[in-house]
């Protein structure tokens, strides 16, 4: 991994966890979502992951690690006040019945429309769909968290998707390193750029035609 | 009715056969009967369908099946993290069914509650969907899953009474009720065996009405499959 990447993942996860508000239930997916914790005030997100935790905290000391409690990235994860287990049937419930507030979510490609795609890429290995499926068509708001473009330049935002679909017509947003979209009644609008990213270069290296919302000014 | 059995091996010996459908439950490597899966291996039986959320690492958990090609067909939301299942998979050795995690756990659920089917939303217009019936309900789209019986299942649980009544720990409950209910037989490893009546019945994850077997194991290897610790630097 290059000096670089990481910077571009906290550029990412940090605007992300600007999506959240106070009080949220949230689901983390593995990769940049999981780095959003770190720019969270302590305590004013609840945090819920799918093999059966809600409101857990962060990774153990090296001599805490219970084997008994991890994440769904099957991670060691720690105990906080109000910590609460569950079985996977009723985790799942909570997704798909509507009652986690977000999930932040990693994506291959998304489209225009708020279609996702983030488990499958063909002539590749595959390793199996997870609980993506679930949280993409459950969660009540779905925040996709992404570089902008393939590491060859192609876009990761495009009219149509072009690998296997996880979902349709769920996200509600989505944050790169250039910008945040917003999907509105199926319609991808840009509300915000990030600091030093120009409309042109967005334009650019964006694969779907996007409306601009003026006066985005990033709330801090 | 006496649950307990003296080991693994016995409590699995005469009711495995080739060609069953066995429920396993867990979640990564979190969760799972270690001993049990041993045992299941150690049987020889053949052909098996394997109902678990993943297939373990290459040589533990489930992995071990693999090694000895006694698996058939996997039913698994995710099987990252396994060289041989992908090996076998791509030679076309192995089948595979993805089912999405909240899917598989309902299935087993509904297995296990007598409910044969019911309808998702999870999947609708993906490849999941493909061949399934669709169903409109107030305007949005479903998909009908099936519930899922195994002839066997195995589950890993922290506490048991003689009765067969389980308490699990912390995240490691995951799947296991669930597979519990899926079982026509329901073996479960436990890290202790209390008698009657000292388990809180209120605090009670699995009657043990869903169990018809018990096995002790007090030192599981539980192994933690990414073990990240503080004092990381930036991922």
């Amino acid at each position: 991994m290059t000096s670089v990447r990481p910077s571009v993942r906290s550029v990412i996860a940090e605007r992300a966890a600007r999506e959240l508000r106070a009080g949220d239930v949230v689901n983390l997916g593995i990769g940049i979502p999981a780095l959003v914790p770190a720019f969270v005030t302590p305590g004013s997100v609840f945090l819920h992951s799918e093999n059966g935790v809600l409101g857990f905290g962060d990774t153990p000391a090296p001599d805490a690690v219970d084997p008994n409690l991890v994440n769904a990235g099957k991670q060691p994860v720690t105990e906080v006040p109000g910590s609460v287990y569950f079985d996977s049937a009723a985790s799942f419930g909570m997704i798909r019945g509507g009652h986690v507030d977000v999930a932040v979510i990693g994506a291959l490609q998304v489209s225009a429309r708020g279609d996702i795609a983030n488990w499958a890429v063909p002539g590749k290995a595959v390793l199996g769909v997870g609980g993506a499926m679930d949280l993409c068509a459950g969660a009540r708001r779905l925040v996709v968290t992404m570089t902008h473009t393939e590491k060859d330049g192609r876009p990761k935002i495009v009219e149509e998707l072009s690998l296997p679909a996880t979902a349709f017509g769920v996200v509600d947003a989505v944050v790169t390193e250039l910008a945040v979209f917003r999907v509105v009644e199926g319609r991808l609008v840009l509300v915000e750029l990030q600091p030093g990213v120009t409309l042109a270069e967005v334009r650019e290296k964006t694969g779907a035609a996007f409306e601009w919302r003026d006066a985005p000014t990033p709330e801090a | 009715m006496n649950k307990l059995y003296g080991s693994a091996p016995e409590a699995l010996g005469d009711v495995v056969k080739d060609g069953m459908l066995l429920a396993v439950g867990g979640f990564g490597l979190c969760g799972i009967p270690e001993a049990l899966i041993l045992a299941l291996r150690d049987t020889g039986a053949r052909d098996l369908t394997v109902v678990s959320n993943n297939a373990g690492v290459d040589g533990w958990g489930l992995g071990l099946l693999l090694e000895t090609r006694q698996i058939r067909r996997m039913v698994s939301s995710y099987v990252g993290e396994n060289k041989e299942f992908e090996r076998q998979y791509l030679a076309g050795e192995l089948e595979l069914e993805f089912v999405p995690q909240g899917t598989l756990a309902e299935r087993l659920r509904a297995g296990g509650a007598g409910i044969p089917g019911f309808y998702t939303k999870t999947g609708v217009g993906t490849v999941v969907a493909d061949g399934k019936e669709h169903k409109v309900f107030d305007g949005e789209t479903y998909i009908l899953e099936r519930g899922i019986r195994a002839d066997v299942a195995l589950v890993k649980a922290w506490k048991a009474d003689r009765a067969g009544n389980l308490v699990y720990r912390k995240t490691a409950r995951n799947f296991n009720p669930m597979v519990a209910t899926s079982g026509r037989v329901t073996v479960a490893e436990v890290e202790e065996i209390v008698e009657i009546g000292e388990l809180d019945p209120d605090e009670i994850h699995t009657p043990g009405i869903f169990v018809q077997r018990l096995v002790l194991n007090p030192t599981p290897e539980k192994r933690v499959e990414q073990r990240t610790v503080r004092q990381k630097a930036e991922v």
